[in-house]
Formats: C-alpha cells, structure tokens, sequence
C-alpha cells in the first residue's frame, strides 16, 4: 500500500527529460567548441556568456511554464516585453531616483495585463489562445501608437542588472537562478503548486476536491506576466532603451512555449517543471553560441532551429499514445 | 383554445435560423464602411475590396481545414512568403516559366503541408509547436535563399493574377481576377467540407479524435489533408498578394494569427468540432472590412492592432455567450 503512494510521488517528474537534455546541450556546445578550436568559450567568460544567453528567454519561459502547467498558454509575453522595455526606460529616463518606481509601475502593468489575461480564461472561458493574443495585441497596438512619445533610457545604476556581477557571476544570472529556484520551490513544495498540477492535471477533478480552479489559472496568469515583466527589465538594463518591438523580433512568445515544451511539460497541462524548461532554455542558448562559433549564417541558423524544436518536442512525444491536437 | 401553441413556442425555438455571426460582424462593418464612404456600395469599388480581401480569405479557408480537425497552423505566413520569393527567383523574369513556377510552388507548398501532417499525425508533437517549427525553418529557407532581400521582379503574366480586373462585365461593372480566384478557392473549400465525406470526419476527428478512430475514420489521413489543404491555400494567397503587392521579404508576415482569428471570428471553434467554411469567409471579410475602416476613420496604423485585438476577444466572448444562453 505504501509502495503505491510512493510510486506516486513528485519526485521523479520530469527530471529524467530535463538531465538528458541539458547533458546534450552541454555536450553539443563543448564538442562545437572543440571541434572550432574556440576552446576559450569553454573557460569562465565563455560559460557565463551562455549562461547569459538564456536570462531573458528563461525568465518568460518560467512563466510560460505556470500557465502551460495549469492547461492554459499565454501569448501576450512577448508584447507585454516590449511593453515594459519601453515604459522602464521611459519612467527612468536616466534617473536613478527613478529605478524603483519605473520597476513596480512596470510590475504594476504586468500585474493588470495578467489579470485581464486570467478574468479572460478562467472566469470567460474564452481560449487561452485567443485570450492573450488579444491582450497582445491591445498592449502591442496602443505601445506602437504611443512610442513616440515614450522616449528615453534606462539609469546607468540600472544597466548593472545586465553588465555588473559579484564575483565574476552576473546579478542577471542570479536573478535567473534564484527566480527558477523560487518557481521550482512553489511548484513542488507548497499548496499553490499542488493545486496548479492538480488543475492542470484534471480540471473537473480538482473542482471536485474543492479547489478553485479559476483562481489557480487566473494566479498562473498574473505569474507569467510578472516573469515576462521581469524579463522586459533585463531586456532594458541590456539595452538602455526598449523599442516596441524587441517582443516580437525575440519571438519570446512562440520561443517560451517552445522551449517549454521541449522540457517535457506538456500542452495539455498537469506535467512538468520548472527544471526541464531551464534545460530547453540551455538547449537553446547552447545551440545560438554554437551555431555562432560555426559562423552559420543567420537565415541557416533559423531553419536549423526550427528542425531542432520540432525534433526535440517529437523525442519525447512520439511515445504518446492516442492522438494530439 | 388549446394550450398547445404555449407548449410548442418554446421547444420550436432552438431550430431558428442559423445566421453565421461573421455574416453579421461583416453587413454591420461594411454598413459603416458605406455610410463613411458611399461609393463602395458601387459594385466597382465592392470588387476591389474582394480583391484586396482575397488573400485572407484564403488563407482562413485553409485554416480552418486545420482548426476543424483540432489543429493549428503557425507556418501558413512563411508558406506564403516563401511562394513570393521562389516565384521571383525561380521566374527570374522569363513570363515563359510562370505556369510551370507556380506548379512547381504548389509541390513546395504541399510538401511543407505534408512534413506538418505526418509531424503531427505520427511523431505526435501538438501541431502548435511543429508548425512553429515548420514556419521558423520555411521562413529561414526564403530568406536563405533570396538572400534576406527581395530580389528580381516578378512577369506581368505572373503579377496579373493578383492585379489584372477586366472593365465592361455586364452586371459588375468590373471583376478583378483575384476576384475568381477566391470564388473558384471558396467553392472548392466548401465542396471538400460540404461535397465529400472529408468534412463529416474533419468534424468527428476534431471533436473526439479517439471516437472518431474507433468508428473507423482515419484520423492520421483527415489531419494530414488538412494540413496540405491549408498550405496549398497559403501558396495560392502567397501568389495573389506577389501580384498586387510585389516581391518583398516579409510578404505573409502576421497573416497566420490573421487568419485563425478570422475563423474565430466567424464563429469556428479552436481545438475541432465546430466550423464551417462560412465562418471562414465571414470572419475573414469581417477582419478585412475593420482594417479598411480603420483605413477610413484615419486612425494610426499602430492602434489598429489593438482594435484587433478587442474584436478578437469581443467576438469569441459573444459566441460563448450565445451559447450558453442556448443551453
């Protein structure tokens, strides 16, 4: 009777999908390295500068991951980005008095879109999809339509969130690791994270065992949005400035669910975590500096991608039975 | 006398006359289009919006395929880009070669449909994501190969499929080719769902894909045609809009969300089970209609994406409202 219920145990979820990927990431950047005689990306500058590659996709992704984890999916991210790119650098204008509050006006944002978002899905019933495309699309018309006017940078004491570190490691990738450590912590050892799995899992279940489901979905919607939020911060400390497009042209939308996916947390919702996502964010960031070492050519290297996210997704889902959508 | 019509009025109700919602989105848009501008009540003017409508509308027609089946297609926008540029480069300005260019586009097009069917009919990855990765690599391939520019000029033989319109018809005034073109697409669309068994399955397998297996339709045959179908239309919007609107690189960019939310619109139901090609069409120049009038109104090019938005959300939140009034 015991053995049964530790059979059932969290533990083992989704762990196995994310160490192998991660162990071919690793091992196709190290080979490529190897094999380019740029043994220097294999020494401390070269290993962070990867490491760095995958803040801005692995923060959305995070997020990405606590909507696809309670059945739902979010494509405002990418919009809400820029979003908060532009309006950082517009608050701050270069103020440092201006940082923190630029930073919560911005995660006041992400705070509405992402409850507009959950109302939507989980009290509306409308689509996930269509749900967040709208919003995207509402917060991507009304930036572009005021991007003139929104002007301005970032405060050069806030670029230290992408350029300065603490002994040789970069703050933006201890934001990374200690936010995925939080996400995974939620996930797997508290209530919330319970009842996420649970909802995702068996909507009509978990109903049933008297949680509230709309709650859940509409929380894993204000999180999301607060991940991309954090992600359109670091965005803009690297760049100075946003620009209403930098969403879009990262395609950080479809490249979270990707990447999501890949880690082995499926659409469907109820399966997952936090550690195979961060594995396809690896996968990811592995393949962009390899591809760079190889000098692939920009247009090959997005063919090649692409090949990649189907191959990677199929690795794991060809053994489904029954039929997707 | 009798208490009989009391009883009966109520259970006659729900056989009322099924009016497709984008056919109302649409008649209340175009009003306002007309009450701004009259003469595009003239068949002249109404023509040519049909012509500038006809790539979308194709597209939402073999969108849908997909969206019926429970599917999604996310590589329709680089499908048609890709058609764009091969055109120009394969064509390479020999008005010769153009009937043989466009069949060879149609190969290319059907065989990114089929990757995309067998993908997800038989690795079983959810097509979102094998169609993401089908538009990354499709589009990564035009640009490849074009050399990230557009490069060339298409024939006028090529070009006039998009943009020839014939003056003197009797009853229209004028008929833009394009115009034909969707008719002759819109019938064939609506013949495969309406005039073969295809759309009873599409239906079944979009609704309960392990239903319809164990009643004996073949689920993996259904999902792949819909996914051809859908890349086929994306080839013959990618040669109407090199027609009117040149060779360029981002020439079917957005137009894959376009036309989803055009099927939504209309009132298809995402994930299968609920559609018909009406909704396609309806929603598709319902979602046209609202850009012209954008056009006209004179608002900012931006705002329009939001406006979008709002009706999105607006139109799907409306059918769900009807029917759960409905039941």
């Amino acid at each position: 009777m015991t053995t049964d219920i530790a059979k059932n145990k969290p533990a083992a979820r989704g762990l196995p999908v994310a160490v192998l990927l991660a162990g071919l990431s690793i091992g196709f950047f190290v080979a490529v390295a190897l094999a380019t005689g740029e043994v220097a990306q294999l020494g401390g500058q070269g290993i962070v500068g990867l490491l760095q590659r995958m803040v801005a996709l692995g923060l959305v992704a995070l997020g990405q991951t606590f909507v696809i984890l309670v059945g739902s999916i979010d494509l405002s991210v990418a919009a809400l980005i820029s979003a908060v790119a532009v309006l950082a650098s517009h608050v701050m204008q270069g103020d440092p008095a201006m940082i923190l509050p630029a930073i919560l006006l911005c995660l006041g944002l992400c705070l509405a879109v992402g409850l507009v978002n959950g109302v939507l899905v989980a009290y509306g019933g409308i689509n996930p999809l269509i749900a967040t495309l709208g919003t995207g699309l509402i917060v991507q018309g009304v930036l572009a339509a005021s991007f003139g006017a929104l002007q301005g940078a970032v405060a050069r004491e806030f670029q230290v969130l992408a350029y300065g570190g603490v002994l040789g490691v970069p703050y933006s990738i201890l934001l990374l690791a200690v936010l995925s450590l939080a996400a995974a912590f939620v996930l797997d050892r508290t209530l919330f994270g319970a009842r996420v799995y649970a909802v995702g899992g068996n909507p009509e279940g978990a109903r049933l065992a008297g949680i509230r489901t709309e709650r859940v979905t509409l929380s894993a919607h204000v999180v999301a949005s607060l991940f991309a939020g954090a992600s359109g911060l670091y965005l803009a400390a690297r760049l100075q400035s946003g620009t209403p497009w930098i969403g879009r042209d990262g395609i950080y939308d479809l490249e979270s669910i990707a990447v999501t996916v890949i880690g082995g947390t499926i659409l469907a919702g109820g399966k997952g975590g936090v550690a195979g996502t961060l594995a396809g964010v690896l996968l990811f960031a592995s393949l962009d500096a390899a591809f760079n070492m190889l000098g692939i050519d920009a247009f090959l290297k997005q063919v090649l991608r692409g090949a990649i996210v189907v191959a990677a997704v199929a690795i794991h889902a060809v053994r489904t039975k029954g039929h997707v959508a | 006398m009798s208490p009989l019509p009391q009883t009966s009025s109520p259970l006659r109700r729900p056989a009322r006359l099924a009016v497709n919602a984008g056919l109302v989105i649409f008649l209340a848009l175009y009003a306002a289009i007309a009450f701004l501008q009259p003469n595009y009540l003239e068949p002249g003017l109404f023509m040519n919006f049909l012509r500038r409508a006809a790539p979308l509308v194709i597209l939402a027609c073999g969108q849908l395929y997909v969206i019926l089946t429970g599917g999604f297609d996310l590589s329709m926008g680089a499908v048609a880009t890709l058609a764009v540029l091969a055109a120009s480069i394969l064509i390479n300005g020999d008005p010769e070669t153009t009937w043989a260019v466009i069949g060879t586009l149609y190969v290319m097009g059907i065989a990114v449909g089929l990757v995309n069917g067998l993908v997800v009919a038989f690795l079983k990855v959810p097509s979102i994501i094998a169609t993401l990765g089908a538009m990354l690599s499709v589009n990564g391939l035009a640009l490849a190969w074009s050399g990230g520019a557009a490069r060339g000029d298409l024939p006028d033989n090529f070009r006039n499929l998009g943009r020839l319109v014939w003056r003197g018809v009797p009853l229209v005034g004028t008929l833009p080719l394009a115009a034909v073109v969707l008719a002759g697409f819109v019938a064939l669309a609506w013949w495969g769902l309406n005039g073969t068994v295809y759309g009873k399955r599409a239906l079944a397998v979009g609704d309960n894909p392990r239903a319809a297996e164990l009643a004996g339709t073949p689920v993996a045959a259904t999902r792949i045609l819909a996914f051809v179908v859908s890349a086929v239309s994306a080839v013959t919007a990618g040669i109407l809009i090199g027609g009117f609107s040149g060779v360029s690189v981002n020439a079917g960019e957005g137009l894959e969300l376009q036309a989803i939310a055009a099927c939504v619109i209309g009132g298809a139901q995402l994930l299968g089970g609920r559609g018909s090609i009406w909704s396609a069409v309806f929603g598709a120049l319902s979602l046209f209609a609202l850009f012209t009038l954008l056009n006209l109104i004179g608002l900012p090019q931006a705002l329009r994406d939001s406006i979008q938005g709002v009706i999105l959300i607006a139109a799907v939140g409306a059918s769900l409202w009807r029917t759960r009034r409905r039941t």
